[in-house]
């Protein structure tokens, strides 16, 4: 995912209910948070999905297929943020993979985009230029370094290094326990 | 799949995934699936125990079946097995799967919850953090039960390490989030307080999450963090880009932690400390003005980074409103990025612009921009950033600029989104409305909307215009002459006929004049319509006719022949059929009289006050509550309110309910009353007071063929019947309240027989009533008990007596304060002049807790109040009797008992009706004869009357001969009730 794209294509109204003049209300009224984080390709597979909100199985389903159709009608330099449902989504095309955030009304669009940025440089940091088959083949670790990195929807700590030291101890427990096999060895056929 | 030896890593896992990679198509793919869930099971079955190994691979297979969007009902046990295992990888995968899968089934929770208790206990950093995350992954109400008191301890512990507090404190924001109640509050919050003075920047991060969350329902516990906030936000905003090392992102100085300072700040007001408050301010020009130097970096990363604090801080200057000079400040940094490159910018500039635009500060510094804005409007290519723009456009918007704005967003709604049309043009409809300085440019607006975006008109939007058209006389001309113009189009949308035919039905005669729109031309364009346009609007049309009649005798003929045609008469619709065939029979019978009050231009025509509406608002009321002519709900909504309804709207919020929604069915086509038992004689009620209200050719008490009209809605309780005559009068109902339709109808004829007694009463108000008359004259007094604690304010009672002048009645203004729980007291004098049929009306208005109460009720003055009893004998009788034989001179009635059929109660409801009771002047006994003289200024009118039970058929038998045919009939519909 070197070629840190651009925003994807698309174009499906953000369209939700919208107020006028409303966003006056005491700043922070929702809990802040992340709602729940999505990765998925070009051709409409999930790859990766968080949620920071108890949602029913049949729920997300439907909220996943329904917003990967939303993200994925849109145009390139369209704009990266849309309103959905009650909610913001932020999102941001590397390669094939949509990154997807979903957040509450009054977070920050353009720090939920770096966010996104900032876990593409640790995937990328951990598996050396990653692509989307290195997500495909090792989703726990996929998944290993979110939870590093993000917690309840909450950013845990915002530091490269500090992430990667997590991950890399965890591996090296692993590799104590194991035979010592590197990531590309251990896929073998990718 | 053979068993994998140990050191041979998760290759199955591979080998699975790219079998399932290579799967050509679907069915390929379930089957690959299947054959491995049969194996993975058949192994966590088999006698053989599993190593952690293979339960570690089998359990991240069933992770990865689950996450390509498949069920699993299995495999639960030996992911809880491995968080016990002592090797990382398997307690981690146990974990992942756990997270994952795990909602909240009870028999696993309490397995699950041992496994995390021991590994929180375990002292081993890295076992302490997975715990936490499924924790936090978790979140369920049995693990905040469970966990609640033990993870603040974790947090504040003074030998936890820096990632470990990391994690705690997330969790217990998690926890803390699904289940507030279940976090013990105490001595921890305090220290949590102090994180963020830490030495370790990711702790400070989480610790401000927890914070900003805790804070927002503990306020005053939390306090001391604005300044530890200021001072740390103030501490990284001065640092050099390089200071913080690792926690510098793109150049920029820790993004993260300074947004989500800048966002607990939002939670508080401006600081109250000036040192603390002086300092903030500092912070926040600084970030003002780095925005304006040259970036340090040109990664897309650097700027949004910077942004993204600046967004935040322009939140907080928002937030307090207060600075003035910042407020500026962050307008004018906004408004250059109106025109930045970047889309994501001008998107954020157009949102955050929309709530500076209602700060009394910023909005005139906003409003510079509208050409930009406007600008944005026509040519963004992605229609979010467009909606933005229509947003601040509309936030934006005040008088000074109205048209300017309502120009532009009709002329960006023949182009829009299909998907934004109805809020844009609910936004047009609502600043049209509230800025309009001359009535016939909102008009215009409004009939633009139709004709550009019909389908997106809401009923709200036209049933608006509606009223507001009614409530002006200055703009009906020209709402006439608009909107014929408008119908001329050869396609035009529907909701434009329906408008069409309501001002054109209301109005038309204020441009009959002209012969290229007379009466009949108006008519045929209509008409025209007709055929394509939906039952409702048929309806609607249909009663437009019966106004075109009404306004314009010469297309009586025309509309006739339209009514009478198959189409409509034998129509397969109900509604449409039925109201053919009342309109036309109304429209044949009627004189010109009834329907100058029936054909719904009363409230134009006639002097104001409550007249057919009233029998209409009272009788249907019960059924029909959510019936509401157009002008029934404007009429409350006094212009100021009606915006204030409105005003709700563009946030997307619906009207208040206790406010009469403008939305009320404007036909009344939908609600239709329950048909219960007070429906019939309800709708009967309904109709006699219309008509009774106007002629003596049509009263209540009409004879033959009229009485089959007059019965329909007797037949069809719960038919429509009761909202189409709510129709006819309908523009008149708007000058009524709704208060009254919560108050049960009295049964009619109460005070016919009797003088004294509770008039009126409802949850606020209580109306009694004591009268006496003699000869033609009459004394009442009315009482008004005000039921509630609560002073009545602008208490006015009006009597009036429409039609004529046949009543003299006289009386005081009361008091306009009634305090709580007190009765004020109205006299009325009452001098009869000449024989009448009509009650005079009693209209009460006044203010509740300010709302306007409304009520319209018959005052209990009938005819038979100004009789004289007259003693005679028998051959007197039956001389008199005789010569009063015309047939127009008696009326008779043949009915069933409504009551118990008691000599004694019949005996006292004919001396309480007021004449004399002749004993021995009919051969049969059961038969009870009368008489009387009727005493009125101008005439007197001698009244025999005879009434002949017939006990066993439960009927009764009534015949009134008097000199004057009104009288006789009159007289008898008013007794014939009392039995």
């Amino acid at each position: 995912m070197r070629s840190a794209g651009r925003p994807g294509p698309g174009s499906v109204p953000g369209q939700v209910e919208r107020g006028g003049p409303d966003g006056t209300g005491p700043a922070g009224g929702g809990g802040a948070m992340m709602r729940f984080m999505l990765l998925f390709s070009r051709q409409g597979k999930l790859r990766l999905q968080k949620w920071y909100l108890a949602t029913s199985d049949k729920e997300k389903k439907k909220m996943v297929r329904e917003l990967m159709q939303v993200v994925l009608a849109r145009k390139p330099k369209m704009c990266s943020f849309l309103e959905w449902r009650d909610l913001k989504v932020v999102y941001k095309r590397y390669a094939s993979l949509y990154f997807c955030c979903a957040i509450e009304g009054q977070d920050n669009e353009l720090i939920t985009l770096e966010l996104i940025h900032r876990y593409v440089e640790l995937l990328d940091k951990y598996f050396g230029s990653v692509c989307e088959l290195d997500i495909i083949f090792n989703f726990e670790k996929a998944y290993f370094i979110l939870d590093e990195f993000l917690m309840g929807g909450e950013i845990q700590d915002t530091s490269k290094k500090s992430v990667l030291k997590a991950i890399e101890q965890a591996d090296l427990l692993q590799e104590e326990d194991e035979s010592p096999r590197s990531v590309l060895e251990e896929m073998g056929l990718a | 799949m053979p068993a994998v030896s140990k050191g041979d890593g998760m290759r199955g896992l591979a080998v699975f995934i790219s079998d399932i990679r290579n799967c050509k198509s679907k069915e390929a793919e379930i089957k690959r699936i299947n054959k491995e869930l049969a194996n993975i099971r058949s192994k966590f079955k088999g006698d053989k125990a599993l190593d952690g190994y293979s339960k570690k691979k089998y359990v991240c297979k069933l992770l990865f079946i689950f996450l390509l969007g498949h069920d699993i009902d299995f495999g639960h046990m030996e992911a809880v097995n491995l968080l016990s295992s002592n090797k990382y990888t398997e307690k981690q995968i146990g974990y992942l799967f756990i997270s994952v899968l795990v909602n909240s089934n009870s028999e696993l929770i309490r397995l699950i919850n041992n496994a995390i208790k021991n590994d929180l206990a375990s002292r081993n950093p890295t076992f302490m953090c997975l715990a936490l995350h499924c924790i936090a992954n978790v979140g369920s109400r049995e693990m905040a039960e469970a966990f609640a008191s033990e993870v603040p301890r974790v947090l504040v512990a003074g030998d936890t390490m820096d990632s470990v507090k990391q994690s705690a404190a997330l969790c217990l924001l998690r926890l803390y989030k699904t289940s507030p109640d279940l976090v013990p509050m105490g001595e921890w919050t305090s220290r949590v307080v102090h994180l963020l003075n830490d030495q370790h920047m990711g702790v400070v991060t989480a610790a401000v999450s927890l914070i900003t969350c805790l804070c927002k329902k503990n306020p005053d516990d939390f306090k001391t963090c604005v300044s530890l906030a200021v001072s740390r936000l103030s501490r990284i905003v001065s640092s050099a880009s390089t200071d913080l090392q690792d926690y510098t992102y793109y150049f920029v100085p820790a993004p993260w932690l300074s947004v989500k300072l800048l966002r607990l700040l939002q939670c508080y007001p401006p600081p109250e400390d000036a040192a603390v408050k002086g300092r903030l301010v500092e912070c926040l020009e600084t970030i003002l003005n780095k925005a304006q130097e040259p970036p340090k970096s040109k990664k897309v990363q650097h700027s949004n980074a910077k942004n993204a604090i600046l967004f935040e801080a322009i939140s907080l200057i928002i937030h307090y409103d207060s600075e003035p000079n910042l407020l500026v400040r962050a307008c004018n940094q906004l408004g250059q990025f109106l025109q930045h490159r970047e889309t994501n910018l001008r998107y954020l500039a157009l949102e955050s612009m929309c709530t500076l635009a209602s700060s009394e500060f910023s909005h005139e510094a906003v409003k510079t921009h509208i050409e930009t804005v406007i600008n944005a409007l026509k040519t963004e290519r992605d229609v979010s950033v467009r909606q933005r723009a229509a947003d601040l456009l509309y936030a934006m918007c005040d008088r000074t600029n109205a048209k300017q704005i309502v120009s532009e967003m009709l002329s960006y709604l023949e182009t829009a989104d299909y998907s934004i049309r109805e809020e844009i043009v609910l936004k047009v409809a609502i600043l049209a409305e509230k800025y309009a300085v001359d009535y016939s440019w909102y008009v215009d607006t409004i009939l633009n909307l139709i004709r550009i975006a019909g389908d997106y008109v809401s009923e709200e939007v036209w049933y608006r215009v509606i009223q507001i058209v009614i409530n002006r006389d200055d703009v009906q001309g020209y709402a006439a002459k608009t909107v014929f113009e408008a119908l001329q189009a050869p396609a035009c949308h529907e909701n434009m006929v329906k408008v069409g035919g309501y001002i054109l039905g209301e109005f038309g005669n204020l441009i009959a004049g002209d012969p290229r729109s007379s009466p009949l031309v108006q008519f045929n364009l209509l008409h025209s319509k007709f055929h394509l346009c939906s039952v409702a609007t048929r309806a609607l049309l249909l009663s437009t006719y019966i106004k075109f009649i009404n306004l314009f005798p010469e297309t009586k003929g025309t509309i006739q022949e339209v009514l009478r045609s198959d189409s409509q008469i034998r129509n397969a619709d109900v509604e449409l059929q039925q109201r053919a065939v009342e309109y036309l029979k109304l429209s044949s019978i009627a004189s010109t009289d009834v329907l100058v009050r029936a054909g719904g231009t009363g409230g134009r025509r006639l002097p104001p006050g409550p007249r057919a509406g009233t029998g209409w608002l009272r009788g249907a009321g019960n059924g029909a509550r959510g019936l509401s002519p157009p002008g029934g709900a404007g009429s409350h909504l006094a212009p100021g309110r009606g915006l204030a309804g409105w005003a709700g709207w563009g946030m997307g919020h619906r009207p208040d309910p206790s406010t009469p929604s403008p939305s009320a069915d404007l036909l009344g086509l939908r609600a239709a009353p329950p048909a219960g038992s007070a429906a019939p004689t309800t709708a009967g009620n309904l109709l006699v007071d219309v008509f009774s209200d106007n002629t003596s050719a049509t009263s209540g008490l009409a004879p033959s063929t009229e009485d089959n009209f007059l019965s329909l809605p007797v037949m069809q309780p719960g038919s429509c019947q009761p909202q189409m005559l709510g129709l006819y009068i309908g523009s008149e109902g708007h000058r009524q309240g709704l208060a009254h339709l919560f108050s049960p109808p009295p049964p009619r004829g109460r005070f016919v027989c009797k003088n004294n007694g509770v008039l009126f009463e409802n949850q606020l108000l209580q109306i009694g009533v004591k009268s006496e008359f003699r000869q033609n004259l009459g004394r009442m007094y009315l009482f008004y008990g005000n039921k509630t604690s609560v002073q009545f304010q602008s208490f006015t009672p009006i009597v009036t007596y429409p039609a004529g002048a046949q009543l003299n009645i006289q009386t005081k203004a009361v008091e306009p304060l009634v305090e709580g729980g007190a009765q004020v007291q109205q006299v009325l004098n009452i001098e009869c002049l000449s024989d009448f049929t009509l009650a005079p009306l009693l209209n009460i208005k006044f203010r509740y807790g300010g709302t306007l109460q409304n009520i319209t009720l018959k005052l209990p003055v009938t005819l038979n109040k100004f009789f004289q009893a007259t003693e005679m004998l028998s051959q007197d009788f039956f001389q008199r009797w005789k010569q009063l034989s015309q047939p127009q001179q008696e009326a008779q009635k043949i009915f069933k008992a409504n009551h118990p059929m008691d000599s004694e109660v019949t005996k006292a409801k004919l001396l309480g009706f007021g004449c004399a009771l002749l004993d021995k002047v009919d051969p049969n006994p059961d038969n009870y004869v009368g008489a009387g003289i009727i005493q009125t200024k101008s005439l007197q009118v001698g009244c025999l009357l005879r009434l002949e039970p017939n006990a066993q058929a439960q009927m009764y038998r009534l015949t009134l001969r008097t000199s004057r045919e009104p009288v006789s009939r009159h007289l008898c519909g008013l007794l014939a009730e009392q039995f």
